[in-house]
């Protein structure tokens, strides 16, 4: 019996293979240096992302399929890895200080945000299920122990065995989904192949794969109605690991979410886009409106957070060359807003997390005057407010969705962003037009937090104003979806 | 004697059914994270099932893979467990409340 070992080449894996090394040292490290000397860790967490950030460029305009069919080497997934880079660095920058404070600055923290980022690369890049399944769970797993990271608090524990439990259910609904599949393609989940086997006669079976899809990634996005976790996880969680799921995981679940079905059922288009249509719907409905009624601004942000998801089901919803790129470049706005917003978040929170009252920001403007103006340019630009990314980005979904012909969900959409301006822009008037409740007191402006939050609002702008580079960038990478 | 496909397919589903009703009635987080084995037993079953009728691989790879990730899964779950009780000294999701669900 011979066996035979298709041939391979490693580059095309190189950020996985660094980012994993670079965990993996990280832990070695840890447990060989004398103890409480924990400076090493995330420097070498941001020298792996570095490292990971060039063979990303280095590979960039490549376009094909490795490892026996099973990764996809292409600019979509290649967008993505720069996006989950930029991520997890500025989430690496924003929890220093903050871990510090917990006494919790872990060296296994940053391993585990490294393995979480490799998982997520996996489902960007997944050509078959099995890649994708395998990269959600490395990622979620990570993401599960991250959330229980203050082992000590109750809310934390709390937090992350909610988000065990739900996660393992909806994962198993989307196995399940993938089991229905493999018997509708017959034998196949290649993404490749399923258009060309997805035949009509198994069309009942095929529906019922899409449903429990839906269902699985709608869980990891969190769009209604899957999204009860959210706001108690978000709430319940770490900050610096909060902001790291509002922007990671969702931009990877989107990630893949959109490679399977752009790719896989074009054919059932219209099936799926009906589903969609109502779920994008209803998250944006229901996350706008009950973040007004938020008086924590975690909890506002989680529903913040399900909105998100909303405006970016629409841009799936549309299902055409405009909505893809609308994703790529929204998942990247939104990645820097939503960072910088809960820098602000960490920072104005200081003490173990005891500033997280939405008052508490009343008076800001008058004694942080600079950390004010970042936060209400986050808000801003969360609310979709020109000339920020966020306008743009919304800008691109909602002209998809009306070029897909789908104008009542454009209408409807911008009416929620116009619902979500009341509670954006109530932080903005706590902070400028309200008189503090109590003296602030000093806030500890730890410099790597400050340059995250200038990088942020910086990029906010820029690509807000100049959003022609990334929109060709995006543009040049949906071209592998041949049905769009 | 040749066990046909759909009969793999009504035992999965009847396992993957009974999965879920267990996570959505039992309270005790332990017997929560059971029935969540349970689902993904179902769908082994119905990966089995149907790498057999196709008679493809695929499927049965994919079982090692969904085994793997299970006990991977169950491993934090019941070190997550573990922490909460240490806190709380309960195991019962109701109890689990200062955040709101």
């Amino acid at each position: 019996m011979t066996l035979n070992i298709p041939s391979f080449n490693l580059a095309s894996i190189g950020p996985w293979i660094t980012l994993s090394i670079f965990a993996i040292a990280i832990l070695l490290a840890d447990a060989l240096s004398p103890k409480g000397n924990r400076t090493a860790a995330p420097l070498l967490a941001l020298a792996g992302l570095a490292v990971a950030g060039f063979q990303t460029i280095s590979l960039w305009g490549k376009n094909g399929l490795d490892f026996a069919r099973m990764v996809y080497v292409d600019n979509f997934s290649l967008f993505f890895y720069m996006v989950f880079i930029l991520g997890t660095a500025l989430t690496v920058l924003i929890s220093l200080q903050y871990l510090k404070d917990y006494g919790k600055n872990l060296a296994e923290y940053y391993a585990l945000l490294l393995f979480a980022t490799v998982g997520m690369m996996l489902m960007a890049a997944g050509a078959h299920l099995i890649m994708i399944f395998l990269g959600l769970e490395v990622m979620s797993i990570a993401v599960y122990v991250l959330a229980g990271l203050f082992r000590e608090d109750a809310r934390s524990n709390e937090a992350a065995l909610k988000y065990l439990v739900l996660g393992a259910f909806a994962s198993a609904f989307l196995l399940f989904g993938m089991a229905m599949l493999y018997g509708a393609a017959g034998g196949t989940l290649f993404l490749n192949d399923l258009p060309g086997r997805l035949t009509a006669g198994f069309k009942p079976l095929t529906l019922l794969a899409i449903a429990l899809l839906v269902v699985g990634f709608g869980f990891k996005v969190a769009s209604v109605p899957f999204h009860m976790w959210t706001p108690d996880v978000y709430e319940g969680a770490p900050t610096s690991v909060t902001a790291f799921m509002a922007v990671g995981v969702k931009t990877a679940a989107f990630a893949a979410f959109a490679r399977v079905f752009f790719l896989a059922f074009p054919t059932l288009m219209p099936d799926w886009t009906m589903v969609l249509w109502v779920l994008a719907v209803a998250t944006m409905t229901l996350g706008n409106v009950v973040a007004i009624a938020q008086t924590n601004i975690k909890r506002m942000l989680a529903y913040s957070s399900i909105a998100h998801a909303g405006y970016l089901l629409v841009a799936l919803v549309a299902a055409n060359q405009l909505g893809a790129v609308s994703l790529m470049y929204y998942l990247l706005a939104y990645t820097l807003m939503n960072l910088g917003a809960f820098g602000v978040v960490i920072l104005v929170g200081r003490k173990k997390d005891s500033y997280l009252s939405i008052y508490d920001y009343a008076g800001l403007g008058a004694q942080h005057p600079a950390l004010a103006a970042a936060m209400a340019l986050f808000m801003f630009a969360l609310a979709g407010i020109p000339p920020t990314a966020g306008f743009v980005g919304k800008f691109y979904i909602f002209s998809a969705a009306v070029k897909a012909g789908y104008i009542w969900l454009a209408i409807i959409g911008v009416m929620n962003s116009v619902v979500s301006v009341y509670y954006y822009l109530r932080i903005t008037v706590l902070m400028y037009m309200k008189p503090a409740e109590a003296d602030l007191g000093p806030i500890n402006f730890a410099p790597a937090v400050t340059a995250t939050l200038l990088l942020t609002a910086a990029g906010v702008v820029l690509i807000g104003v100049f959003p022609g580079f990334l929109y060709n960038l995006a543009l040049n990478s949906v071209k592998i979806f041949p049905g769009l | 004697m040749v066990v046909p496909v759909s009969y793999y397919l009504a035992l999965s589903v009847a396992l993957f059914a009974l999965g879920v009703i267990g996570v959505l009635i039992r309270r005790n987080v332990l017997v929560i994270l059971m029935c969540i084995e349970m689902m993904l037993n179902a769908v082994n079953l119905a990966f089995i099932g149907f790498a057999d009728y196709f008679k493809a691989v695929d499927g049965q790879m994919f079982v090692f893979f969904v085994m793997t990730v299970a006990a991977a899964e169950v491993a934090v779950g019941l070190a997550l467990i573990v922490a909460i009780f240490r806190n709380r000294a309960t195991v019962y999701v109701d109890e689990f409340n200062i955040l709101k669900w």
